[in-house]
C-alpha cells in the first residue's frame, strides 16, 4: 500500500509537469490550430539558460525569474519570425518549420553546454518536508509551483482584459479585429505565455532527470498523450489529463511492464486515444462539414 | 521523353564506372546515397504524392535494418535474401500501421508517427527483445564479398548490389506512380472527398500508400544494414526520421528526381556542414529546412522544372 | 464635411473584383441603408470600409483616409461593424462579448454605464450576462451583436442584414431601437439589407446596389414612392 501510494504521488510530481506542458501546447493549439512539435526543445533550453545563470553565481529564484521572463521573449520572437510566416501554408510546411525549430535548438543547445549530463539544482530542502516521507521535498515542490503556476494562468485569462481579449483572438480572429484586438500580437503573447511555461516546467523537472539536451523528447511524448486524453483544445483537460497521465506512467512502470517501455506506453496512449476519442474527454467533438 | 532515357542511360553508365575511379570510402558513402535515395522515395510516396504525414518512418528504416541483421545474425541467412524478407516485413507492418492511421489526419497523424519515431530506440532496447535485437549493443554482421570471385572490392560489389536494387526499386516506383495509382494517390491528398465520390476506394489506397512506403524504406534499412555492417537501438533514434523529412522536402515533394536530390543532400551536407561549425551540423540542417519551405517549397526537382520550363517558353 | 465619403472603390476577393467603382457620401447623424439583391456587393462594400479586403480608390472618415489601414485601427478610429452572421463570441458570455466590444476604450467608468445602458434598452441581455452567447437565440444574438458594437461608442456603426433570421415583430422591435440610439446618441448607420421595405422606413438616404455598381441613390421616402424601384426591390 505504501508503495502505491508513494508511486501514485510520485506520479502527481511528474504529472505536474506534464500537466504544465500540455497546457503549453493546448494554448497555442486554441489560438492556432497548430501542435508545437518544439515545445520541449524551448522549455530545455530555456532550463539551460537558468543553468547558465545559476552557475555564473546568480541566486536560484532571481534566476528562475529572468528566465521565465526571457523564455516569454523567446516564444514571441519564435511567433513573429518564424511562425508568422508559415500561419496559412499547408500543413506539411508547418510541420517541417516546427520540426526545424526542434533541431535547430536542440543542437545549438548541444553546441553551447555540450551533451554531458548536467545536475540541475532544486530550490527546495533536502530534508522531508512537514514530515511527509511519501515525496521528497522537490517533488512536493514541484508541484505546488505547477499548480501556482496553473492558477496564475487560469486568474490572467478568466479575470483580466488582456486575458479575456487572448481568448477573443483564439476562439474567433475575425470578430477579435472587429473590436480592435491586434490578433497577431495576441498569437505572440500567447507564444510567450507559452515558453514561460514550458521554462518553468523545464527547471522543475531537471533535477530530476538531470539536464541534457535530449532530456524533453520523452516527456514531450508524454505531455502529447496528456492533451490528447484531456482535449486538445481543453486547458482544464490538458491539466487533469496531464495528472492522470504522471500517475498512470508510474503505476504502470511499477507494477505492470517496467521502467522501460515507457515511451512504447506514451506511444501507445497516444494512437489509442486518436482512434477512440480524438476529442479527449473534455474537448469539444468536431464536425467536419463535407 | 528520349531526352529522360538518354539522361537516365547517361546517368547510369557514370554510375556504374565510378566505383572504379573513386576511393573506397568514396564509394561507400555513394552506397549511402543509394540508400538514402530508397527510403526517400518510400517517404515521398506516402507524403509527397498521398500527403500523409510521417515523422516516423525511421521505425521502419530501422526494422527492415533489423531483420537483415537478425536474419544474418541469427539464422545464418545470405545477405542477398534478407532484402525481399525486409520487404516483406515492412510492406505488412506498414500496411497494419496505416490501417488505424486512416482515421488520422495531417497533424495528427505527424503526431502519432512522431511517437513512433520517438518510442522505436526504447523499443530496440527492451531487454526481453534483447535475445533477438542484442539490446544496447546491437549486432555486429560481416561484410559481404564478391561472388563467383569476380575482380570486385567488398565496397564495389556493395555499391553494384545497392546499385541494382535501387534501380529496380525506382522502375517499381516510376511504373506505379505514372498511371492511375499515381493519379489516385494524389487525388486522394488533394481532394478526398471527390476522390471518393469519384469511385476511388481512398481507405484502400491510403494503407496500400503506407505499406508500400515502408516496404521501401525497410528495403533501404535492410542495404543500409548490410552497408555498414551494424545495427544499434540508439543509431534509430528520431533524427532519422527527421531526415529523410529534410530529404523530400529538400529534394522536393511528389518527385521521383527528388529523391535522389534530397539523398544527395543528406549524405553530404552534414559533413559540409561540419567544417562550417563542428559542433551544430544539425542547426545548419534546420535552417536548411527554413529556408526551403520559404524560399523553394517544391524543392531542388521542382526548381528545376521549373527553370527547364522557362527555358523551354523562351525562344 | 461629410462623416464617411466613398470615391472610385473598387475592391476584390483574390483576383475577382467585387466591387467596380462605387462612389457615396454618408452625413454625420444620418442613417443609410445600402439595398440591392444577394451578390450585389453591399456585404463587400461594408468589409471594405473595414480593411478586410484589398481596396483601390479612396474612403475618407471625418476628413481621415482610411482605405488602406488596417481593420484594428479603423476600429479605433470609431466606426463598429456589426458582421453578417453577427461574429459572437459563441464561448465567451454574453458579458464577455460586450466588455469586447469596449476593448480599445481607456474610459472605465463610462464602459461601465455604457453596459448598463445597453442593458437597458435589450433587458433581455442582462438576464443572461453570465450565460454563454452560444445557447441565446438568433433574436437575442443580434442584440447582443448590435450592443457590443454599441460599447465602442462608435461615431459610426456598420450593420449588415439586422434583420437576417429574425422574426418580423423582433425585427421592427430592433429597427425602433436603432432609431432611438441613433437620435440619442448621434451614432450614425450604415445599415445593409436585403429586407428593404423595413430599411426604407429605417433610413434617411439609401443607395442600390447591382452587381458591384451603385444604380440608384437618393431619400428613403424618394426610392420608397419610385414604382420602378418599388417593383423590382420591394416586390409589390
Amino acid at each position: 500500500m505504501d508503495v502505491v501510494l508513494h508511486q501514485v504521488l510520485a506520479g502527481l510530481a511528474t504529472g505536474g509537469i506534464y500537466a504544465s506542458l500540455a497546457l503549453a501546447l493546448v494554448m497555442i493549439y486554441q489560438a492556432t490550430h497548430l501542435v508545437n512539435f518544439a515545445q520541449g526543445e524551448i522549455a530545455m533550453f530555456t532550463t539551460y539558460i537558468a543553468w547558465s545563470l545559476v552557475n555564473a553565481g546568480v541566486p536560484y529564484w532571481p534566476a528562475f525569474g529572468i528566465t521565465v521572463a526571457v523564455a516569454f521573449a523567446l516564444g514571441i520572437l519564435i511567433e513573429r519570425v518564424v511562425i508568422r510566416p508559415v500561419e496559412n501554408a499547408p500543413v506539411l510546411a508547418v510541420v517541417v518549420v516546427f520540426i526545424a525549430l526542434l533541431v535547430i535548438l536542440n543542437s545549438v543547445a548541444g553546441w553551447i553546454y555540450t551533451y554531458t549530463i548536467k545536475s540541475f539544482p532544486s530550490p527546495f530542502p533536502k530534508e522531508p518536508l512537514f514530515g511527509i516521507r511519501y515525496m521528497s521535498p522537490h517533488e512536493l515542490g514541484a508541484i505546488g509551483v505547477t499548480l501556482l503556476v496553473l492558477a496564475a494562468l487560469y486568474a490572467f485569462f478568466r479575470f483580466t482584459p488582456l486575458g479575456l481579449a487572448m481568448r477573443a483572438a483564439a476562439q474567433n480572429p475575425q470578430s477579435s479585429r472587429l473590436v480592435g484586438i491586434r490578433v497577431g500580437w495576441m498569437l505572440a503573447l500567447g507564444w510567450g505565455l507559452a515558453a514561460a511555461v514550458g521554462a518553468v516546467a523545464g527547471m522543475m523537472v531537471a533535477p530530476i532527470v538531470y539536464l541534457d539536451p535530449n532530456m524533453m523528447g520523452g516527456i514531450l511524448l508524454y505531455a502529447f498523450a496528456a492533451a490528447l486524453v484531456g482535449g486538445i483544445d481543453s486547458p482544464m483537460g490538458a491539466v487533469i489529463g496531464g495528472f492522470a497521465v504522471g500517475v498512470l506512467e508510474n503505476l504502470l512502470g511499477a507494477f505492470v511492464i517496467g521502467n522501460e517501455l515507457k515511451l512504447t506506453v506514451a506511444l501507445a496512449l497516444i494512437i489509442g486515444v486518436l482512434l477512440v476519442r480524438p476529442s479527449g474527454f473534455f474537448g469539444k467533438v468536431h464536425v467536419t462539414r463535407v | 521523353m528520349k531526352r529522360n532515357v538518354l539522361l537516365i542511360a547517361i546517368l547510369l553508365i557514370i554510375a556504374c564506372a565510378l566505383p572504379f575511379v573513386v576511393s573506397n570510402y568514396r564509394t561507400f558513402q555513394l552506397t549511402l546515397v543509394m540508400v538514402y535515395a530508397t527510403a526517400l522515395l518510400g517517404l515521398n510516396i506516402l507524403t509527397g504524392y498521398n500527403g500523409q504525414i510521417s515523422l516516423g518512418h525511421g521505425a521502419f528504416y530501422a526494422l527492415g535494418a533489423y531483420c537483415a541483421a537478425i536474419l544474418m545474425d541469427q539464422a545464418g541467412a545470405p545477405y542477398w535474401a534478407t532484402v525481399p524478407v525486409a520487404a516483406a516485413v515492412c510492406l505488412v507492418a506498414g500496411f497494419l500501421f496505416g490501417l488505424p492511421a486512416l482515421r488520422l489526419e495531417g497533424l495528427y497523424l505527424a503526431l502519432a508517427t512522431f511517437a513512433l519515431g520517438v518510442a522505436m530506440p526504447q523499443l530496440l532496447k527492451y531487454d526481453h527483445l534483447a535475445k533477438w535485437t542484442g539490446g544496447v549493443q546491437g549486432i555486429v554482421i560481416a561484410k559481404p564479398e564478391a561472388p563467383f570471385g569476380l575482380p570486385l572490392n567488398a565496397d564495389q560489389w556493395l555499391y553494384f548490389f545497392t546499385l541494382a536494387i535501387t534501380v529496380a526499386m525506382f522502375v517499381l516506383a516510376w511504373n506505379l506512380l505514372r498511371g492511375r495509382i499515381g493519379r489516385a494517390l494524389v487525388a486522394i491528398r488533394d481532394q478526398h472527398i471527390a476522390a471518393e465520390a469519384m469511385g476511388i476506394d481512398s481507405a484502400l489506397y491510403k494503407s496500400a500508400a503506407f505499406g508500400v512506403s515502408a516496404m521501401y524504406t525497410g528495403v533501404a534499412g535492410a542495404l543500409s544494414a548490410i552497408a555498414i555492417q551494424y545495427v544499434a537501438p540508439d543509431s534509430f533514434n528520431i533524427f532519422v526520421s527527421i531526415v529523410f523529412l529534410v530529404g523530400i522536402v529538400v529534394g522536393g515533394l511528389a518527385s521521383i528526381s527528388g529523391a535522389l536530390y534530397g539523398a544527395l543532400f543528406i549524405q553530404f551536407v552534414p559533413n559540409l556542414a561540419d567544417e562550417i561549425s563542428k559542433a551544430a551540423p544539425w542547426a545548419i540542417f534546420g535552417v536548411f529546412m527554413i529556408g526551403f519551405v520559404y524560399l523553394m517549397p517544391t524543392g531542388v526537382a521542382g526548381a528545376i522544372r521549373l527553370l527547364l520550363a522557362k527555358r523551354r517558353s523562351s525562344p | 464635411m461629410a462623416l464617411l465619403e466613398v470615391s472610385r472603390l473598387h475592391a476584390r476577393y483574390g483576383h475577382t473584383r467585387v466591387l467596380h467603382g462605387i462612389d457615396f457620401r454618408m452625413e454625420e447623424g444620418s442613417i443609410t441603408a445600402l439595398l440591392g439583391a444577394n451578390g450585389a456587393g453591399k456585404t463587400t462594400t461594408l468589409r471594405a470600409l473595414c480593411g478586410m479586403l484589398k481596396t483601390e480608390g479612396e474612403v475618407r472618415f471625418a476628413g481621415e483616409s482610411i482605405a488602406r489601414r488596417m481593420t484594428e485601427d479603423i476600429v479605433r478610429l470609431g466606426i463598429a461593424h456589426v458582421p453578417d452572421g453577427r461574429g459572437t463570441f459563441l464561448n465567451l458570455t454574453t458579458e464577455e462579448n460586450l466588455r469586447l466590444g469596449a476593448y480599445v476604450r481607456r474610459d472605465k467608468n463610462a464602459v461601465e454605464s455604457d453596459l448598463e445602458r445597453m442593458f437597458g434598452y435589450f433587458p433581455r441581455l442582462k438576464e443572461r450576462r453570465r450565460q454563454q452567447a452560444g445557447t441565446l437565440s438568433g433574436g437575442e444574438q443580434q442584440m447582443l451583436a448590435v450592443s457590443r458594437a454599441l460599447m465602442l461608442s462608435p461615431k459610426l456603426m456598420l450593420l449588415d442584414e439586422p434583420s437576417f433570421g429574425l422574426a418580423p415583430l423582433l425585427v421592427r422591435e430592433l429597427f425602433h431601437i436603432l432609431r432611438r440610439i441613433n437620435e440619442a446618441e448621434r451614432v450614425s448607420m450604415l445599415l445593409v439589407e436585403q429586407n428593404a421595405a423595413m430599411a426604407l422606413d429605417l433610413a434617411d438616404h439609401a443607395y442600390l446596389m447591382e452587381t458591384g455598381r451603385i444604380v440608384l441613390a437618393g431619400k428613403s421616402c424618394e426610392l420608397k414612392s419610385d414604382d420602378a424601384v418599388r417593383r423590382s426591390y420591394l416586390g409589390y
